[in-house]
């Protein structure tokens, strides 16, 4: 931990530009995702964010051949495949694997069209890398504005409809009972998904993209029972996993082995947002043994009375 | 008597409606003097070439205790979706406190069929009944005493105060029904519609929640409708039934449309009411069952408890 002060504060971190943009656009990213990914995980629709991710590297893998930059692919891409899922009908629970299955497997062979052209027109598998498993380093100082104006706009959409959206979210008839537009928040929800999964691309990499979604929010829906603070509580557990990860990114280039430019950053935010998911589900566990004495049985009995079957995770955890 | 009437049923007026049973005055409970908050008038509903309704007509009175009783698929759901606005009728006419199809979101307050919440979805009982309050309004709730004390005075009415801050998905289903109750309510509706809500709950908890409800239909003068497959929970709190068997409806008190008459001129065949130790059973009597109008009645094999 002393090493990483060091780090800090001796080499220059702050000054180097490539850092500093790093850590701008991995905030921006990480608020956005923290709030939008709550209510991914609440309505169940991780593997739509997945998918939105995948399919962004067939656009992001298409820009790169046209010369133009890869965010503008990965968020080409991510809207028109959010349009056809929900056309297809992504928002019944029963046709919504299908429907982002379908739309998957098409759009992924387009990805490797692409990549294989990369590869070989530009003689590198630069591009493949970047692509897939992003670099936050390479983002240029004047992406930057962009990135905070699609943040802006998915966050703005998820805080707008913030209460039809988690009315439709617990309940699709409850909502449209109240009068809710239940089909069409859906669809202004997964738009907000798409541009999000394209931000948290171009900072991980499109086949990360999700763990920056999906994994700051699960573990704040492990902390608070509140929804409103899970997304203030994602946000702050993504900008730690962003900023430790530039942090040992750009500090593993004195590591083994010696000579290769470090470890990727990438790597290290998906691990930490890994390591803080188990790390979060400590408090609950401690609280379940001091409650596992008097609490334990009870609460058995209620659950297996309302499911008509025993459920062993909620007792026993 | 019983055999007038039975010439009035089948005489081609199959639902037995509010009309047809006006005149038996003492044993019929009476609308008069009060305008009905919920008027269903002549409603039929064809999905895709199947008749799910046919000329289905009821009233409730404010305060009144309905029991909306049929089988699997004798189209209690597509009823309540009817009333509430998000089914359109093919025929016939819907009227909530004596408007048609708009801005009924205020007047009426909801619980769904099968709600089940995960364990470790973020919702307090007390998130959950505060959007009963302005759910489909954009943006942020501001917090407030005022919004405060609503959500606490609607979860303390339902007996649901002692698990306020419990997230809704560890409660067991009685205790979310009483919370869901709560989001219907605090929004002052003076309608009440739910849909199976005793399907999930053993018969003390199903006896809890017919008691609650009922409570409150008498103190807050709401009409409170309840679909439910089974009667005999109903039946000591019910001011009026609603009979619903092959997409058709007869309505009165259970004295009025729990008898082998009327349920057998509503089945299209015999059926048989037997009393057992206080319960009512509706069993098929002798004879073949036959179809309605061409679609499937979901009638029992001879012997076999409906109801």
């Amino acid at each position: 931990m002393s090493g990483l002060l060091a780090a800090v504060t001796q080499t220059g971190f702050f000054a180097d530009e490539a850092v500093r943009v790093a850590l701008a656009v991995g905030t921006v990213v990480a608020i956005v995702a923290g709030a939008v990914g709550v209510f991914t995980v609440m309505r169940g629709q991780s593997f739509a964010g997945e998918a939105l991710g995948d399919l962004g590297a067939t656009g992001g893998s298409g820009a790169f051949l046209v010369g133009v930059g890869p965010l503008w692919g990965f968020l080409a891409m991510g809207i028109a495949a959010a349009g056809v899922m929900e056309l297809i009908g992504i928002q019944r629970p029963r046709g919504r694997d299908l429907a982002t299955g379908i739309v998957l497997g098409a759009g992924l062979g387009l990805a490797a069209l692409f990549l294989y052209w990369d590869a070989n027109l530009h003689n590198t598998t630069g591009a493949t890398i970047t692509i897939l498993f992003g670099s936050v380093f390479a983002i240029s100082s004047s992406t930057f504005p962009l990135v905070t104006v699609l943040g802006v706009a998915a966050l703005g959409i998820v805080l707008a409809l913030y209460r039809p959206l988690l009315l439709s979210t617990i309940s699709a008839e409850m909502a449209a009972a109240r009068g809710v537009p239940v089909r069409l928040v859906g669809a202004a929800y997964l738009l907000a998904l798409a541009v999000t999964v394209a931000l948290a691309a171009v900072t991980i990499g499109a086949i990360l993209s999700t763990a920056l979604l999906i994994g700051p929010a699960a573990s704040a829906l492990r902390l608070t029972k509140r929804p409103g603070r899970a997304m203030l509580v994602a946000g702050a557990i993504g900008i730690v996993a962003v900023w430790l990860g530039i942090l040992l990114a750009y500090e593993s280039y004195y590591w083994p082995p010696a000579g290769r430019g470090g470890w990727p950053v990438s790597f290290f935010v998906v691990t930490l947002i890994f390591l803080l998911y188990l790390i979060s589900g400590l408090p609950a566990r401690v609280r379940a043994r001091k409650q596992g004495s008097h609490r334990g049985n009870a609460s058995r009995v209620d659950v297996s009375r309302r499911t008509g079957e025993p459920r062993i995770e909620s007792a026993g955890s | 008597m019983a055999e007038a009437r039975t010439g009035m049923v089948s005489a081609g007026d199959p639902s037995v409606g509010l009309e047809a049973l006006a005149g038996d005055g003492a044993e019929s409970s009476q609308l008069a003097g009060s305008e009905p908050i919920l008027s269903v008038r002549d409603v039929g509903v064809r999905l895709s070439g199947r008749q799910i309704l046919d000329d289905v007509s009821f009233a409730i009175a404010p305060g009144e205790f309905t029991g909306l009783i049929g089988s699997n698929g004798a189209g209690k759901t597509t009823l309540l979706r009817v009333i509430l606005g998000l089914q359109a009728p093919s025929a016939g006419s819907v009227l909530v406190a004596g408007r048609p199809r708009s801005q009924r979101e205020s007047t009426i307050g909801y619980v769904p069929q099968k709600f089940l919440l995960d364990p470790d979805m973020p919702m307090r009982a007390r998130d959950l009944v505060a959007l009963g309050l302005d759910g489909n309004r954009l943006g942020f709730a501001l917090p407030s005493r005022a919004r405060r004390e609503l959500v606490e005075r609607a979860l303390e009415s339902v007996g649901a105060g002692g698990y306020a801050d419990a997230r809704v998905g560890t409660l067991s289903g009685g205790e979310q029904q009483r919370v869901l109750i709560a989001h219907a309510l605090i929004g002052k509706p003076r309608l009440l519609l739910l849909d199976e809500p005793l399907a999930n709950l053993d018969l003390g908890g199903a006896d809890e929640v017919v008691a609650l409800l009922s409570g409150i239909a008498q103190r807050e003068r709401i009409a409170v409708l309840i679909s439910a497959h089974e009667m005999n929970p109903l039946v000591s709190a019910m001011d009026r039934i609603v009979y619903l068997a092959g997409g058709r409806a007869a309505s009165g008190t259970t004295e009025e449309v729990v008898r082998a008459d009327v349920l057998s001129a509503l089945y299209g065949h015999h059926v048989d009411v037997l009393r057992v130790h206080g319960r009512l059973l509706v069993v098929a009597g002798a004879g073949e069952p036959s179809d309605l109008d061409g679609h499937e009645v979901a009638f029992p094999a001879a012997g076999e408890v409906v109801s």
